[in-house]
């Protein structure tokens, strides 16, 4: 087993990345590559990304692997969008949780209670919930002013946004700051004005749902790692067992992880709720696959599904602002670029494996850089999955996933 | 074997009732009598235009659901089947409209070319389980959306039939490749359809894909192999097979199956006979469905395939009523809930009576040579 990486190797990868950013917003000319706005979108369609992907996280941390990730965002979505519709948008998230949560113990009730094997309980509920969805929509919003099977009326009202003062340019008790990050972002000096598009676009114009979505992956931490149940929870997807013999529930565990799950799914859903303003059929768009991805490209770690759900958010954020054929030719000579520095690191590590592949896979982005005449964003829609599939491949050794996820236990058995 | 098959309904029909009530509640719920639309659901498909109907949706189920239960049997979850016939028939039409063959071989090599897309796009996953331990779940969910990416890519700027400006789609098979309609046949045999119904010619190839299927599992090497690897991997081992090879022939056998999922609306559709935007994309999801309902089984998919076709046909009609349509998709995910959960426990019962029995037999065993028990320990 190789040795965790150090910190100080983390921070080079994040000002490499920078400076690559800033030279392919230089070359390509493409200011929106790097723009607060990007950002702010970025961090808008990471939000239910994220949500999903620590609903995984919640669900096979206890031990239940949920591929029904996907059906309890829909429960979500539909509540949602009655909930924000009858009662406003906050408590569309608190009905977006309640509908992820039925789904989560419909799970729990299946794989725990039962036993039956995971991934076939979690695709029954991602078949069964767009049917209990559109039932639903059809009784609640079919005869309502703007409603229909496949939409709600729509919310009553937005949450409202939040801008941190001085560094985005908030408002303080009625003082508007000056907005510092906005300052250097207008002058464009190479990395220092993508660093503070970056940092505007994360702290500028937060919608107050997505600011509960950053807490919750801080008290994520916490809890799961600084707290007994935490531990308790954790213990019940690595070791039942051992979590048993010291008079753990293992059953009640993976009840609350499943709970804990669903409502966040369904959470996830809420979000795109209020992010449309309405409930709109199939407007998760396999949000809960991609959420599960980021759990594994995040090592089941909720600091490394939060890098997950951010890339994969940019990825889905950048489409909105720039054009297809721009970006893709962007991010091709990015990666390019990314790939020429990790051939220089492999070979400074005298890897000359990696650095064969690494200088040969440049050399490729290089010349589908030069050559792309017909670049189409499909490339951009399958990049999250190839990432996953890359990653799960090439650095499955590294992947931890909890010991025991996916595996029925019953009382008494030995595991 | 009347008690097998009795043994092997008792399940299903317990979820078939589970299912039926759930529905029941929901169209209470939503304000409708339950016995008015079961009896609107059954007007619906008692004709025999309904009848052809359901078997042309039942046929690329079937093939959907086989494919996926031969992975199924070696504790494989191929939930990539969907990916792997989206871009199946995408090339495959593709390549059938390209060429210009005489009849048989036209649809033979059309066949040919979907088996091998299918089972390539299979093999990633297989390959990366057996050489990176990739699970494969986690691998065909991910190619299952780089499928869709890339079949929407390559239709739109590749295979794209020039003549047709506002949609991407392939060009038209030529008539040499198009399966013709079997209702001769049924005419044959006293069934009048009227006309108002094909029954597609795909048919006969999903019965032999059947037959196939049944003698491949139980009656060769490799079905027995298959089997004892799905059942006791560690005694599979100990028996010399080697669970690396297996994985990977069972994962691109159940890809070339896959990759005839769309066959049927290809082949023998007359709506079709291209990859478009109206082709059917979700097939591969029922499937999972399928095998899960049928066992694994040839003749249990077959049933599955048959019910999942016929709830839909039910319902198509009900909207108009004020019937919410959706109570088919209820019923569809509710049997399904309700059908694992019940095979589970069907299953737990009778591991625990011959844990009993077995208990029992040893008990009466140790009694009648105690010695045997003090000399081991």
């Amino acid at each position: 087993m190789r040795a965790p990486r150090s910190v100080s190797t983390w921070w080079w990868a994040a000002l490499g990345s920078v400076a690559i950013m800033a030279l392919a917003r230089l070359l390509s000319d493409n200011d929106d590559l790097t723009s607060a706005g990007t950002f702010g979108v970025a961090l808008r369609t990471a939000a239910p990304i994220a949500l999903a992907g620590l609903a995984g996280l919640y669900a096979e941390r206890s031990g239940t692997v949920n591929i029904g990730l996907e059906g309890m965002m829909i429960m979500g979505t539909i509540f949602a969008g009655w909930w924000g519709w009858e009662f406003g948008p906050w408590m569309a998230l608190v009905g977006g949780v309640i509908g992820g949560i039925l789904g989560g113990l419909l799970h729990a009730f299946a794989t725990v209670t039962f036993g039956v094997n995971h991934i076939v309980s979690g695709f029954a509920i991602n078949l069964i919930a767009p049917g209990i969805a559109r039932f639903m929509a059809n009784q609640l919003f079919v005869g309502e002013p703007g409603g229909s099977v496949t939409n709600s009326p729509g919310n009553t009202s937005s949450l409202g946004r939040f801008t941190v003062p001085f560094l985005s340019g908030g408002d303080l008790f009625g003082w508007t700051t000056p907005d510092v990050l906005g300052w250097f972002e207008e002058r464009g000096w190479f990395a220092v004005a993508d660093l503070a598009g970056a940092a505007r676009g994360l702290t500028a114009n937060i919608s107050y749902d997505v600011l509960v979505v950053i807490a919750l992956f801080a008290g994520s931490v916490y809890v799961l790692w600084r707290t007994p149940f935490g531990l308790r929870l954790r213990a019940a997807g690595e070791r039942p067992s051992a979590a048993d013999s010291l008079g753990v529930s293992v059953v009640r565990m993976r009840y609350y992880g499943m709970i804990i799950s669903g409502g966040l799914a369904g959470m996830g859903g809420a979000v795109m709720v209020l992010f449309t303003n309405r409930y709109q059929e199939g407007q998760t768009g396999g949000r809960g696959f991609l959420g599960l991805a980021t759990l594994i490209v995040g090592n089941w770690r909720p600091a490394g599904v939060a890098a997950g759900a951010g890339l994969f958010g940019y990825f889905q954020g950048v489409t909105l602002r720039v054009e297809p054929e721009q970006l893709v030719r962007a991010l091709v000579l990015a990666a390019a670029m990314a790939l020429v520095a990790a051939a220089f690191v492999a070979m400074w590590r005298r890897r000359w494996s990696v650095l064969v592949w690494a200088a040969a896979l440049a050399a490729a982005g290089f010349i589908a850089y030069a050559m792309a005449d017909r670049p189409n964003n499909q490339f951009v829609y399958i990049t999250p999955y190839l990432v996953t599939l890359v990653v799960v491949s090439v650095g499955g050794q590294r992947l931890r996933p909890p010991a025991q996820a996916g595996l029925p236990w019953r009382k008494g058995s030995q595991i | 074997m009347i008690a097998r098959l009795r043994r092997a309904a008792i399940a299903p029909a317990a979820a078939a009732v589970i299912a039926l009530a759930v529905s029941s509640i929901a169209l209470l719920i939503s304000g409708n009598s339950p016995v008015n639309a079961f009896v609107e659901m059954w007007k619906t498909i008692d004709s025999s235009e309904s009848t052809v109907l359901i078997i042309n949706r039942a046929v690329p189920y079937y093939v959907a659901g086989v494919a996926v239960a031969i992975g199924f049997r070696m504790n494989l979850f191929n939930i990539g089947a969907n990916g792997q016939y989206i871009l199946a028939a995408l090339l495959a039409g593709a390549a059938g409209a390209a060429v210009s063959l005489p009849a048989p071989l036209h649809v033979a090599f059309v066949l040919v070319i979907a088996m091998a897309v299918g089972a390539a796009w299979a093999a990633i996953a297989g390959i990366l389980k057996v050489a990176r331990g990739v699970n494969e779940v986690i691998s065909t969910i991910m190619l299952n959306y780089i499928a869709t990416g890339l079949t929407a890519f390559l239709v739109g700027e590749y295979l794209r039939n020039e003549a047709v400006e506002l949609v991407a789609e392939t060009p038209k098979l030529p008539a040499s490749a198009q399966l013709p309609s079997l209702n001769p046949l049924l005419e044959l045999v006293g069934i009048d359809v009227g006309g108002k119904a094909q029954l597609f010619g795909f048919l006969p190839f999903a019965i032999a894909l059947g037959i196939a299927y049944h003698l491949v599992l139980n009656r060769s090497r490799f079905g027995y192999e298959l089997r004892v690897s799905g059942a006791n991997p560690e005694a599979a081992r100990t028996a010399g097979i080697n669970p690396r090879r297996m994985v990977l022939k069972a994962i691109i056998l159940s890809g070339a199956v896959a990759g005839l999922v769309g066959m049927s609306s290809l082949l023998a559709d007359p709506q079709f006979h291209k990859y478009g935007d109206q082709f059917p994309k979700t097939f591969g999801f029922t499937g999972i469905s399928l095998a899960l309902l049928g066992r694994n089984h040839p003749a249990g998919v077959a049933v599955a395939a048959v019910v999942w076709a016929t709830i839909e046909r039910a319902t198509q009609r009900l909207s108009p009523l004020g019937i919410p349509q959706e109570i088919g998709v209820i019923m569809q995910g509710s049997f399904l809930l309700a059908a694992v959960v019940v095979f589970e426990v069907v299953q737990r019962r009778s591991a625990a009576v011959t844990a009993r029995a077995v208990a029992l037999q040893a008990e009466s065993r140790t009694a009648a040579a105690p010695s045997d028990q003090e000399a081991t320990p």
